[in-house]
């Protein structure tokens, strides 16, 4: 199934948490939507759920209008952060819900319902959990639950809402792969939210990046990590190294230092310097278009991070920057560096 | 052996979905239980307060509650039994007497259905929804228990009263509610409309929409979300404001006092009876009655043990 949104604006008060937003969904997708709290993802995955409504614009899932449904009639699996097991239940009752509530025409019969939730639960591998309540299962098993009660109803389309925000590390990044493979199997278009930019770019086929009611960026993983398509994208995956430029006539400055790269066609004007940690290089001094002190080195796994108090300009500006092990760095070392990969936008603020 | 402590695990290794990958789940953030201290000294020592002080204010305590709660109890059971039990239940056994139990109940019956629609209504609006004016409701809802029964009965008689609002209408049309079962309900419903609203709204509050939007997205419409969903979660919370509601419900003085007319047999409830009988020098037939009266409290005391216990159970399986 497809999702289109088209034009959305929702509005709390005055603040507008979705300020005409546009989404194309295909099907069988694994879409993440990803951004800072606040940037309107959830209320974004609320409407597309019929779970919140949209002061303009239109949803359209399969091509058919949703909004003209509620939430009950639009056939959608919707997971949530803290789960919202039903508590009174057993994990049996939960599954079996969204099945027994269906119009008593459609519904199946008992033996039926018990086959499909016992398919279900083996599916999330919990079966044998069937008889307890959620108040007696761990986080990661609720989630399971929850993403079991939710297929089986056999959605149009799987929305979930920062499905693991709520647990703790380790568990996290084994759902993660867990959901990845489960959608291989079944093929549900899904999308799902989250604040994490390694679960967005780990889970997702395509990433939507947010940030204040707005969509700054739709690509897939390696295109927002490499060509980042705003400095707020930029800023926000991955780490990098931001400095404040001046442009003028294809040179770019910093605090009147002319650096020795080209202005890629960024227009005149204050700028910002971005730079992954790990691509600027470092060489010894003299021979890069930035200089300054290791002040402190610290080593660990294939990388050794150092921080580098820039020489120059106004102020002292401190970086941090991946260097490869076999560059032995040392504290109150002098070194030059030299962007290898960067990108420049205007400053806006 | 200073400090013993325990931890749980259960270390539970789930096989992974994926055919092809080996995934293990690990196990919940194992709860630690410790157990208290237990050092070699005393307990005693471990109290701040001197013995004697402690012994003072427990006693304080306890002399208060025996002489303002314990005494006049035995008093109402004394009296009732001070002319044996035979007298006791020919006093039960009067035509006034049953009668007076008759409409109670039945006040208490209709007032607690009502209220129970009502204050379920109430809650929920207040607990799930946000609207303009959701302040002056929840203020509006404890009304009833700022103002005087007596004033709350006497809105009724300026309503309903021969000279009331209505009065002439209801007089028009031969419908009698002042001085009648209505009034002495209405008057009930008004006093006890806080109990059910006033144990829902926290709860609901406490709970959130999350479930019945689960309930919603999987297809439940908006009853079945209530009956299969909401109305399990808060069963207890109910329960509890049904008990205290009744129990008010069937103790009310004031305002049905004002409401009633007091017309023998027909619109004494047990509080009035108890009050007509006293004054009329029936000692035992009037702590007879009373004595019923105490009986429920108490029932209601120990059931409202229960039930607290009960909703701090369902309190407390929730980490988020």
């Amino acid at each position: 199934m497809t999702i289109e949104v088209k034009n959305i604006v929702k509005k709390f008060g005055s603040f507008a948490a979705l300020d005409n937003v546009d989404l194309k969904v295909d099907q069988g997708e694994l879409l993440a939507l990803l951004g800072p709290s606040g940037s309107g993802k959830t209320t974004l995955l609320r409407i597309i759920a019929g779970l919140d409504w949209p002061d303009a614009g239109e949803v359209l899932i399969d091509g058919e209008n949703a909004l003209a449904r509620g939430a009950s009639e639009r056939h959608v699996g919707f997971v949530f952060q803290h789960y919202a097991l039903f508590r009174h239940m057993t994990v049996f009752e939960n599954v079996a819900f969204g099945l027994r509530v269906q119009p008593r025409a459609i519904r199946k019969d008992e033996a039926t319902i018990r086959a499909r939730v016992k398919e279900l639960l083996d599916l999330v591998q919990l079966d044998w959990l069937s008889d307890r309540y959620p108040s007696q299962l761990s986080g990661g098993q609720r989630q399971r639950i929850a993403l079991a009660r939710a297929l089986a109803i056999e959605p149009r389309i799987l929305l979930l809402d920062e499905p693991f925000g709520a647990l703790d590390a380790k568990v996290r990044k084994e759902l993660r792969q867990w959901l990845r493979s489960l959608h291989n199997e079944i093929h549900v278009t899904s999308i799902f939210v989250t604040h994490d930019q390694e679960e967005a770019l780990e889970v997702a086929n395509r990433v939507v990046v947010m940030d204040k009611g707005r969509i700054e960026q739709i690509g897939s993983p390696g295109e927002v990590y490499d060509n980042p398509a705003t400095a707020f994208v930029h800023g926000f995956i991955g780490e990098s190294i931001v400095l404040p430029v001046d442009v003028s006539g294809g040179s770019v400055r910093l605090g009147g230092r002319p650096l020795n790269i080209a202005a890629n066609g960024a227009a005149s004007g204050a700028s910002k310097l971005f730079v992954r940690r790990h691509d600027m290089q470092i060489g010894p001094a003299g021979s890069g278009s930035l200089e300054g002190a290791v002040r402190h080195v610290r080593s660990f796994g294939p990388i050794q991070r150092a921080e580098v108090a820039l020489s120059g300009g106004e102020g002292k500006t401190i970086i941090e920057i991946d260097a490869p092990r076999d560059r032995e760095l040392q504290a109150g070392e002098i070194v030059s560096l030299q962007p290898r990969r960067y990108r420049i936008f205007a400053a806006q603020d | 052996m200073s400090t013993q402590s325990s931890v749980v695990t259960s270390a539970t290794e789930l096989r992974a979905y994926a055919p092809t990958a080996d995934l293990t789940v690990s196990p919940p953030p194992s709860r630690i239980e410790r157990a208290r201290p237990r050092t070699g000294t005393s307990p005693d020592n471990l109290r701040t307060e001197p013995g004697p002080v402690r012994f003072i204010i427990i006693s304080l305590a306890v002399t208060f509650l025996s002489v303002f709660v314990v005494l006049p109890l035995v008093v109402v059971f004394a009296s009732a039994f001070s002319k044996g039990i035979g007298a006791y239940l020919v006093a039960l056994a009067e035509p006034e007497a049953l009668s007076a139990i008759k409409l109670t109940l039945l006040v208490a019956a209709i007032s607690v259905t009502l209220n129970l629609v009502f204050g379920v209504i109430a809650a929920w609006a207040i607990a799930k929804f946000d609207f303009t004016g959701k302040t002056f409701l929840i203020t509006l809802i404890d009304l009833p228990f700022s103002v005087s029964p007596v004033i709350s009965g006497l809105v009724f008689v300026l309503l309903f009263g021969a000279q009331g609002f209505f009065g002439t209408w209801l007089q028009a049309h031969d419908i009698h509610i002042l001085f009648a079962v209505p009034g002495i309900a209405l008057a009930t419903i008004f006093v006890t409309f806080p109990f059910v609203a006033r144990a829902l709204i926290p709860l609901m509050q406490e709970q959130g929409t999350q479930e019945e939007e689960a309930a919603i997205s999987l297809g439940a419409s908006g009853l079945q979300t209530f009956f299969r969903v909401t109305l399990p979660n808060i069963k207890w919370g109910l329960l509890y404001g049904v008990l205290l509601c009744n129990a008010r419900a069937m103790g009310e003085f004031g305002a049905v006092s004002v409401v009633s007319g007091h017309i023998r047999g027909e619109t004494n409830t047990m509080p009035l009876l108890v009050e007509i009988l006293y004054n009329e020098y029936q000692f035992v037939a009037s702590f007879a009655i009373a004595s019923l009266l105490a009986m429920l409290a108490l029932i209601t005391l120990v059931v409202k043990t229960v039930l607290e216990r009960r909703l701090d159970e369902g309190q407390e399986p929730r980490d988020h």
